[in-house]
């Protein structure tokens, strides 16, 4: 027994204390559960896209980066800043034509806009693709923080089994309230945290945030800026545009945009959100502290180097904070993936299969698969070995196949027909799968090209592919009907 | 003003382009990477510019559409 282990523990109680009480005074049908009744104002929309975004990737993985790769690590700054330029302009009108039709899920929207079941079912497994190992990332994520935090008094599964415990059960009674709730002290806590390290180990250890960037730069020169191949320049714009195209096409995140009660709170965030994003900063800062405090992490292990720095610097108690906030970064994302998830299995994978199903069964079906879906990411996260990790990037990749049908779908005389919409995405799905499973970069397909060309992220080429697939049935198949705004 | 939403392909911009000359870590500014300055630069410039659009932007005027 430490003092680090009542401080996680204490989290874990809050968090599913907040989850549960968000219920009250909500009658608890489907557009409650999913979506809120559509009635979340500015803050909590802000939380819940930040809360999103905010995931144990951020927490260890951005420090994991900077730690291990340096410059490259920059891109995520950027990439989350231009999912927010976007946001602006895409966001209102996916938001006002879900609440005209009464949408639940992504897949409904394409449905929807589209006026095809089919559609609707590929996006929805397109998003189970690319939703399992983000869940069960989530879930590795909180095992490791929660076993590294408790100076190994909580086995990794064990942590993984109550965390994934905790937000079923308040999901399952709470909907997406739960995961605003939770997600208010989760940022709280991040905040705090986060400016906390990033200031006090460069000044801890060096005497100064100039101070350890220079003593970095000497001892490990150009590793605070892009290398010259790999992730080059090239690399780093094709990687930033990719991600911030693909960042809303993930099921959760998408879903989120129907909880607004508002078109304005999305332009409001819009302005607010970029500046939080400079909290990232700190992350890098706490991450780049490590390098030269912890050296010799290597491999997966470079994801520890926020917590390898934490032990040897704080007592216990504080380690016991740090953990619990990197819990919370699991459990809210975690538990949006779950509503998202199983939404999207009984609202268009089931429902358009069984005739007579209506609003309510589709509801108690989706808070019925929620347990079951969870099940299967804990499965997946204690015996899923490597193969998640493949089928991590696959997903990354996967839903940014999703993008050019939303985004013709915002226009006026929307130019992709139906079929083209399908199999622009088909297209763009095996060619993600057969270049990411067969471990192809352009370099290696391409050995031809100039240097700074071969370092393109792959996903561009999947994403051309894409398009100009859309666009050739499109054209051809001059019979189907094409989709216009109403 | 509807113009004034091409201000926001300048920082998007410059977080694209930028890597490309701005590729260095000396010198450094305000302690920071000369790159990784230049990106937060752009990334406070993104919540100004947006400010900006919002304010000018008509469609944030008159009743709030969900009401």
């Amino acid at each position: 027994m430490n003092a680090a282990l009542p401080i996680i523990a204490l989290a874990v109680v809050v968090a599913l204390g907040l989850g549960l009480r968000a219920r009250s005074g909500h009658d608890m049908d489907m557009e409650q559960w999913s979506v809120g009744k559509r009635g979340f104002g500015t803050l909590l929309v802000f939380l819940l896209m930040a809360g999103e975004i905010y995931t144990t990737f951020t927490f260890l993985g951005g420090s994991g980066w900077a730690y291990g790769k340096g410059g490259p690590t920059y891109y995520i700054l950027c990439y989350l800043t231009l999912i927010y330029v976007i946001s602006y302009w895409i966001l209102p009108p996916a938001w006002r034509f879900a609440k005209e039709r009464n949408l639940f899920s992504q897949p409904d929207y394409f449905a929807a806009r589209y006026d095809s079941r089919s559609l609707g079912i590929l996006v929805a497994l397109v998003g189970i693709v690319a939703l399992v190992p983000y869940m069960v990332l989530q879930l590795k994520g909180l095992g490791i923080i929660v076993a590294t935090a408790s100076y190994g008094a909580i086995s990794q599964t064990l942590a993984i089994w109550i965390g994934a415990a905790v937000l079923t059960v308040y999901v399952m009674v709470s909907g997406v309230r739960g995961s605003a709730w939770t997600a208010v002290l989760k940022d709280f806590m991040i905040l705090f945290v986060v400016m906390f390290l990033g200031i006090y180990l460069p000044y801890h250890y060096y005497g100064g945030i100039g101070e350890m960037f220079t003593a970095i730069d000497t001892a490990k020169p150009g590793f605070l800026a892009l290398p010259d191949r790999g992730q080059s320049a090239t690399w780093f714009a094709s990687t930033t545009l990719l991600t911030a195209l693909g960042g809303w096409m993930f099921p959760h995140i998408f879903a989120s945009i129907y909880t607004a009660s508002d078109a304005r709170t999305f332009r409001r965030n819009a302005v607010f959100l970029p500046l939080y994003q400079l909290m990232l900063l700190f992350v890098f800062f706490a991450g780049f502290a490590a390098v030269l405090q912890v050296p010799g992490l290597t491999g997966p292990d470079v994801d520890l180097s926020l917590f390898k720095i934490a032990l040897q610097t704080f007592p216990p108690w504080f380690v016991g904070v740090i953990g619990a906030t990197g819990v919370l970064t699991a459990l809210v994302p975690g538990s949006m993936i779950l509503i998202a998830g199983s939404t999207l299995i009984a609202q268009n994978l089931y429902r358009p299969l069984a005739r007579n199903a209506t609003d309510a069964t589709t509801g108690r079906l989706a808070k019925g698969i929620a347990p079951l879906l969870a099940l299967a990411c804990v499965g997946f996260t204690l015996y899923g070995g490597e193969t998640i990790v493949q089928l991590l990037l696959i997903g990354y990749a996967v839903v940014t196949q999703l993008f050019p049908a939303f985004f013709f779908s915002l226009w006026a005389n929307n130019p992709l027909t139906r079929a083209g919409a399908i199999a622009g995405i088909l297209a763009g799905v095996a060619a993600v799968a057969v270049t990411v499973v067969g471990g192809y970069t352009l370099a290696k397909l391409a050995p031809g090209l100039p240097g700074p060309v071969q370092d393109l992220n792959i996903g561009v080429v999947a994403l051309a592919l894409n398009l100009a697939v859309a666009f050739a049935v499109s054209l051809t198949g001059g019979s189907a009907r094409r989709t216009a705004l109403p | 003003m509807k113009q004034l939403r091409w201000l926001a392909a300048l920082p998007a911009l410059g977080m694209l382009a930028g890597p490309f000359f701005l590729n260095r870590v000396e010198p450094m500014v305000l302690g920071m990477p000369l790159l990784l300055a230049w990106l937060v630069g752009c990334t406070v410039a993104t919540s100004a510019i947006m400010a900006l659009i919002y304010l000018t932007d008509p469609a944030n005027r008159g009743p709030e559409e969900g009401a």
